[in-house]
């Protein structure tokens, strides 16, 4: 990056750490990290709104729609989530794969599990594969945001089930004195209020879902996992900067970054309990309106 | 090869017992079950070992946390924060990466009239290193519990502990931990749970599986890799973990039945139940 870089051989002490640094595989370590924001911050809503769904089937006065939503809460509970993790992530593609092979080719007569083999039409491959290496990087992390999505909608989906019954029945009544429909009492007097029920659950969603991050590795995505591995790695002297196994060093950096992110959520989320606690209900609200007029 | 040779080559293939390679053809429901089963074994070995050394660090933890000393509180926080705050996986590297940095050959300890070698090469097995991050990990997750209850002990409690004459020890012994076990258990049960789902994360994290000795996960993924069906493998370490999970909800309200059994609210619901009975 800077001008004397150029024989990194030559460099000692701190020009030879500047350079060290920056070099592109370095960009791409701290690439990775904004990876890992990049899927917490789409990863949180979509699993949101999979945990509203979840939980608005399980109160849901159909039978069948409400078991689903009652299967959907409980698989979490009774199997690790990297079970999920690793199954959805071969499940999804497969699923995606099948269903394209249905749409291009009809007349397929051959199985499609062969043996120990899963073989889709070439025109149902997806992404294609002519497609440039990027788009097959894109499609594999889309997969890892679904697969979050699923599994931490169905964490969100306990909290919000938990919340919706939490929010006090004379309220809900009083919407229905009204002469509120069902939907307009769910909407208007629900909703709103539900949340504050649900924000203890959803910020400890919110920490575990920062800790799960990582997983992506696992997924087989370039993260920052990945990189403090390749190039914590011992470097020998073929290398423009040979070093000995600093694995540790790079390690000890990411738990670094995932305790500051962990700190700063707690401040964050704790700055949005005190705003939403505000008027509410409860004994944190109560308090909340004691000391304002004291 | 019939189910029962399949059984009597894997069942402890994962301890190292039976068939010394993994299978390489088959891979019928049978052979998944019995592999899978058998790395199970590890999952319940990380389990219990570090759930029940966990309990006593946690309680010392929550101790500490909880004390108005500053110099015992303050490392306890740290500890706390710093296992709580960031991935196990990531504690994982970082302990594979710590343990190997141990000198080889052992650490000599000179006793004046012999030197005591203590090996080393065995905390970087799965089951030493692995084992200890877990341990250190429930053990700052139950402590944030316990110190939780130790906090919500009922005011009353300790105010007749008080006038009974009982400090120290003895008052800790006889009425602040049997409440805060029993007002904390729900939440431990809990860990106890999501302890056991950790488990399945040892072998991908740096800790290598020795002579392919894996947990049932590796095996999963294993069978996976090779049918390239996900629809099997993962299901069978579902049902083995529902299993093990229910297993772990009877026994934890088993406890928690037995801490609870003086709290006036259950004997109600006992008598309740049985009074219909006698009126019959």
């Amino acid at each position: 990056m800077f001008a004397y870089c150029a024989d990194p051989k030559t460099l000692e002490g701190f020009q030879w750490l500047s350079c060290y640094l920056t070099t592109g595989t370095h960009f791409s370590f701290y690439g990775s990290f904004l990876v890992v924001l990049v899927l917490l911050f789409v990863t949180a809503p979509v699993a949101l709104a999979f945990g509203f769904g979840g939980a608005m089937a399980a109160r849901s006065p159909a039978a069948p729609l409400r078991w689903l939503g009652k299967g959907y809460m409980a698989m979490v509970r009774g199997v690790p989530d990297i079970v999920f993790f690793l199954f959805f992530i071969i499940a999804l593609d497969q699923g995606f794969e099948w269903l394209m092979h249905q749409v291009r080719c009809p007349d397929w007569t051959d199985p499609i599990r062969q043996g120990l083999e899963f073989r889709v039409c070439p025109q149902a491959k997806i992404p294609p594969n002519a497609a440039p290496q990027m788009i097959h990087q894109i499609y594999n992390f889309g997969l890892a945001v679904v697969t979050f999505a699923i599994v931490f909608g169905a964490f969100a989906a306990n909290v919000l089930a938990g919340a919706m019954s939490a929010v006090p029945r004379a309220q809900l009544e009083t919407g229905e004195a009204y002469g509120m429909t069902q939907g307009q009492v769910f909407r208007r007097i629900m909703v709103p209020q539900m949340w504050i029920y649900a924000l203890p659950g959803l910020s400890n969603l919110w920490l575990i879902l920062i800790k799960a991050t990582p997983l992506l590795f696992i997924l087989g995505i370039q993260d920052a996992v990945y990189w403090a591995r390749e190039l914590g790695g011992f470097k020998s002297q073929t290398y423009s900067y040979p070093h000995p196994d600093w694995r540790l060093w790079y390690f000890l950096g990411l738990l670094i970054f995932y305790l500051l992110m962990t700190r700063v959520s707690e401040i964050v989320l704790g700055r949005i309990t005190r705003r939403l606690t505000h008027g509410q209900a409860t004994a944190a609200g109560e308090a909340q309106r004691k000391g304002a007029l004291a | 090869m019939t189910c029962w040779e399949t059984v009597q080559a894997y069942g402890l293939r994962s301890l190292g017992y039976g068939e010394r390679l993994l299978p390489r053809e088959g891979y019928d429901l049978c052979q998944q079950f019995t592999l899978i089963g058998s790395g199970l074994i590890w999952n319940i070995y990380f389990g219990v070992l570090a759930l029940a050394a966990g309990f006593f660090l946690a309680i010392g933890l929550a101790l500490a946390k909880g004390s108005s000393r500053l110099w015992l509180r303050k490392p306890a926080d740290w500890f706390v924060f710093v296992f709580r705050g960031s991935p196990l996986f990531i504690q994982f590297f970082l302990a594979y990466q710590l343990l190997v940095l141990l000198p080889r050959d052992g650490i000599q300890l000179p006793l004046g009239l012999f030197t005591l070698t203590i090996g080393t090469d065995w905390v970087t097995k799965a089951w030493a290193g692995a084992l200890l991050v877990l341990f250190l990990n429930t053990a700052a997750y139950s402590a944030e519990i316990f110190l939780g209850a130790l906090r919500s002990i009922p005011k009353g409690d300790l105010e007749a502990a008080d006038a009974y004459g009982l400090t120290g020890w003895k008052k800790f012994r006889r009425i602040q931990w049997p409440t805060m076990l029993r007002l904390a258990w729900p939440a431990y049960t809990n860990e106890a749970i999501f302890l056991f789902h950790a488990t399945t994360l040892v072998f991908f994290s740096g800790f290598p599986a020795f002579q392919q000795r894996g947990d049932a996960l590796y095996y999963a993924s294993f069978f996976a890799g090779k049918t390239f069906n996900p629809f099997v493998s993962y299901p069978i370490v579902a049902f083995y973990f529902i299993c093990l999970t229910l297993i772990l909800i009877w026994l934890f309200g088993r406890v928690n039945a037995r801490l609870n059994r003086h709290v006036p609210s259950n004997a109600r619901v006992r008598r309740a139940r049985l009074l219909p009975q006698i009126v019959r």
